[in-house]
């Protein structure tokens, strides 16, 4: 059996269909992972993602730590904002995605729930002589995320700060009924939204409070096709301890320039390997889905293999992420993929597949 | 058509005999635990199919599975709509969400097939 959130048992009683994620027993849909999705496209959804491991940084050498293994800058993030980055190895591959949080009295950060323990000892063995406190929150506190056009809306008046007057990207420790909690508008599924971290014991009451405002609950199912619509990378399938952050296109959150860290020395020599597979967006001309493994060819030689696929329920497409050699990468190249040994034609297409409309 | 006079295949296909025409569809409880449909593969008319083996695929947003063919025979109509809208497959099942109608050698029966009780078991085991 695997570890429980706190809305576990609503989940189940809602008919939710549970499935293993990551150890934990988490649900995959409530009734259609394409409703599910719509919902959050055009109003808003509710997710339980209590299971993303959530760590706290006290201490005087608190950034310092984090700096160290860290490829982005946590050194110049304002009291309450957030920065995606990645954990590397010392041989520039991914350990992890991350959020790191800036509070005025710390840092805290959100790890991806299948990396929680590995981070949590890399932690542990690259902090030396630092003086820092690292608590592992995940056990105590819930997270939802209610995300969609509608989400800011809805979650008007619930905490003490207005989560609507957060900057993207930013967060705040406040409230809720009295008690502290982080209300933070970041997301994962290329809408806007809000993400609770509320005391476990609260979790239920905020759950349906939301629910009442009238977001619809949504399963990891979702999660999935929404993040791989707004190409948003998933550890497992674009990230590994094998790709480095320039192979998965995430250049923009590694700074070479700032000082050491974990995997720099590898990263400036990967950056020039123009050797190295690249990830790219594939558009399907048929409808039939492109799974993880599936072979990508070009003219009878293969090229690459799929990270993740699916049918995009608001592109209205079957698409995909791969990871394909430098030559194919651009827009427009025509490939054909191996799907259960038949040829489907795909053409490389631009990321991400759906932007919203700000 | 009424689920009562239909046969079952232990992977989730439901077939009706009329005369020496076979006609194939996935029953309701597959296209639950399916949801979300996206595509259908159907076989083309004239295509020889055999009991046990794949005549199809059908996707959905989280896995695709194939279609067994409950019997031997030649396909003589495919359910065409259905390839560039699968939605009545998940609306009905055994009306016009249909598949393929096979013709079997005259003298065939269904009688390897399960009953909806003894399908109804089943699916209760596995749902278990």
């Amino acid at each position: 059996m695997g570890q429980r959130t706190v809305l576990h048992d609503w989940h189940v009683a809602r008919g939710a269909r549970m499935v293993d994620f990551a150890g934990w027993d988490m649900p995959v849909q409530y009734t259609s992972i394409i409703e599910e999705h719509t919902a959050v496209r055009s109003e808003a959804g509710l997710f339980d993602i209590s299971h993303m491991g959530r760590l706290s940084f006290g201490g005087p050498d608190a950034l310092a730590l984090i700096q160290m293994v860290f490829t982005n800058n946590a050194a110049t993030l304002k009291d309450g904002q957030v920065r995606y980055g990645l954990i590397c190895n010392d041989q520039g591959g991914i350990r992890d995605d991350v959020l790191v949080y800036h509070w005025p009295y710390g840092y805290a950060m959100v790890v991806n729930a299948s990396n929680r323990e590995k981070i949590v000892g890399w932690l542990a063995e690259s902090k030396g002589s630092f003086n820092v406190e690292i608590r592992d929150q995940t056990k105590d506190t819930c997270m939802i995320a209610v995300q969609g056009p509608r989400a800011l809306d809805m979650c008007r008046g619930l905490t003490e700060a207005d989560a609507g007057k957060l900057g993207y990207y930013f967060a705040t420790p406040t409230t809720y009924q009295g008690k502290p909690c982080v209300v933070s508008r970041t997301g994962y599924t290329g809408e806007d939204g809000v993400e609770y971290m509320v005391a476990a014991g609260q979790g239920l009451q905020l759950w349906e409070e939301l629910l009442r405002r009238g977001a619809k609950p949504c399963g990891l199912g979702a999660r999935d096709t929404l993040r791989l619509e707004a190409a948003m990378p998933l550890y497992g399938h674009e990230l590994s301890e094998e790709i480095d952050p320039f192979q998965a296109g995430l250049s923009w959150a590694v700074k070479l320039d700032i000082g050491d860290f974990h995997g720099r020395e590898a990263l400036l020599v990967r950056r020039q390997d123009a050797k190295l597979k690249h990830r790219v967006g594939l558009e399907l001309q048929g409808k039939r889905i492109a799974r993880e493994g599936a072979k990508i060819l070009a003219k009878g030689k293969e090229i690459g293999s799929v990270s993740s696929g699916t049918f995009g329920p608001t592109v209205n497409k079957s698409i995909a992420m791969a990871y394909l050699e430098p030559a194919y990468k651009e827009p427009g190249t025509l490939v054909e993929i191996d799907i259960r040994g038949k040829m489907e034609p795909a053409r490389i297409v631009p990321l991400p597949f759906y932007r919203r409309l700000k | 058509m009424d689920p009562k006079k239909l046969r079952y295949a232990p992977t989730h296909e439901w077939a009706i005999l009329e005369g020496d025409t076979c006609t194939v569809g996935i029953t309701k409880y597959a296209v639950e635990q399916l949801t979300d449909v996206v595509y259908i593969e159907l076989p083309d008319v004239g295509d020889n199919v055999f009991a046990g083996d794949s005549f199809g695929e059908i996707e959905s947003v989280k896995a695709v599975s194939d279609l067994y063919s409950p019997v031997n025979g030649e396909v003589i109509a495919i359910n065409e709509p259905l390839i560039s809208d699968p939605s009545a497959i998940t609306k009905d099942p055994y009306g016009k969400g249909w598949m393929v109608k096979i013709k079997v050698e005259r003298g065939s029966n269904l009688n390897k097939l399960l009953s909806l009780e003894q399908y109804e078991k089943q699916i209760a085991s596995e749902s278990h």
